[in-house]
């Protein structure tokens, strides 16, 4: 899988975000066991201690856990599989919000022209 | 103790003023970048960390030892140019590593050196300059040093090379080393370095991690770079 890092933006943070995306996406599965962080920076590209730093809040929020001696896997946990879309789904319709506000569309209009979407692709 | 201990170093060649009061620290498991233009003292700081030069005034130490016999043991050092003897094939320029470094790993190299395609029974003189470039790079990095200082080692070579180089500074990695590359082919290496430090006419302008750059001034180092650098 191809890692695209931008500008401006910490690496271990945007690592956090890909790596958060692959599990929502269920690109890497539930309960998966992950690579080793030398491989997952290799991988990457990028600073093995920088790939350490982002698997370390991964952990942090409970997307994975590590076994002593079996290594890090992702959560099984469907809870927190469930919330994680709950918040992902918030960011994106934040931004979607943003950008249609930004074209001068009011609360109203946007309810409206969501409904109109959601109406046409069932 | 840090791996390695720069405190008030500054070097005059005659009325130049190469290094400038320069102090830092530099701990283990680091991959650093020395980063500055032209003439702004990348190499010369290099070459007193390997002994090759000597201070003018301050002191360096690395394991809280003087460059010197024994810090030669620990550090691996990746010239600027070509310093080994041409004459040589691959596979003779191997026995002369192991010969003359306890901690040369040759199996390591043999496979580096595979993989580039460099041919072993070729002598250095008939490579290209990025074959020879790249033969050097292999050999220094097949040592199991805890100490790599490696001057430009992506000057020369086409970018899948590059690649390679950095996917081999990063599988090298190990907890105990510190790695030192200067260039300032910047773009290419940033996401594999954990300090940045920017040298400007001698002096050290910025030392901080490479994360919290991004974070601070919200631009990738090579931006940051070209703003301070700016001519």
């Amino acid at each position: 899988m191809e890692w695209n890092f931008k500008n401006g933006i910490p690496i271990y943070t945007q690592i956090i975000d890909e790596m958060t995306m692959r599990i929502a996406s269920g690109s890497y599965e539930p309960g998966e066991k992950l690579q080793s962080v030398r491989d997952l920076a290799l991988d990457a590209g990028v600073n093995p201690n920088t790939m350490q730093r982002a698997l370390a809040e991964l952990e942090r929020r409970g997307l994975v856990y590590s076994e002593r001696t079996s290594g890090r896997f992702v959560t099984n946990d469907k809870g927190i599989l469930d919330s994680l879309h709950e918040e992902l789904a918030v960011r994106y319709f934040e931004e979607l919000e943003d950008k249609l506000r930004k074209i001068g569309m009011t609360g109203e209009e946007i309810t409206g022209a969501v409904n109109k979407w959601l109406a046409d692709i069932k | 103790m840090a791996r390695i201990e720069i405190n008030k170093l500054t070097k005059e060649f005659g009325s130049l003023t190469a290094l400038d009061d320069v102090s830092l620290r530099l701990e283990k498991g680091q991959i650093v970048g020395l980063l500055g233009p032209n003439g702004s003292g990348k190499t010369t700081l290099i070459k007193i960390l390997n002994g090759l030069l000597t201070p003018t005034a301050g002191t360096v130490k690395i394991n809280d030892m003087e460059p010197g016999v024994g810090t030669k043991k620990i550090v691996a050092y990746l010239p600027d140019r070509n310093a080994l003897p041409d004459y040589m094939t691959t596979d003779q320029l191997m026995g002369l590593y192991a010969d003359f470094f306890e901690d040369f790993n040759a199996a390591k190299a043999a496979a580096m050196i595979d993989d580039l395609g460099i041919d072993r029974k070729q002598t250095m003189k008939k490579m290209s300059k990025g074959t020879k470039e790249k033969l050097q790079l292999c050999l220094v990095m097949a040592r199991e040093a805890q100490v790599y200082l490696l001057d430009e080692p992506i000057g020369g070579v086409d970018p899948a090379t590059r690649d390679y180089i950095l996917r081999t500074i990063i599988s090298n990695y190990n907890e105990d080393a510190v790695v030192i590359i200067s260039t300032h082919l910047i773009s290419d290496i940033e996401s594999v370095l954990d300090d940045v430090i920017f040298l400007k006419e001698g002096r050290v302008v910025l030392h901080d991690t490479a994360d919290n750059l991004r974070e601070e001034k919200g631009e990738s180092v090579d931006q940051l770079f070209r703003e301070v650098f700016k001519c």
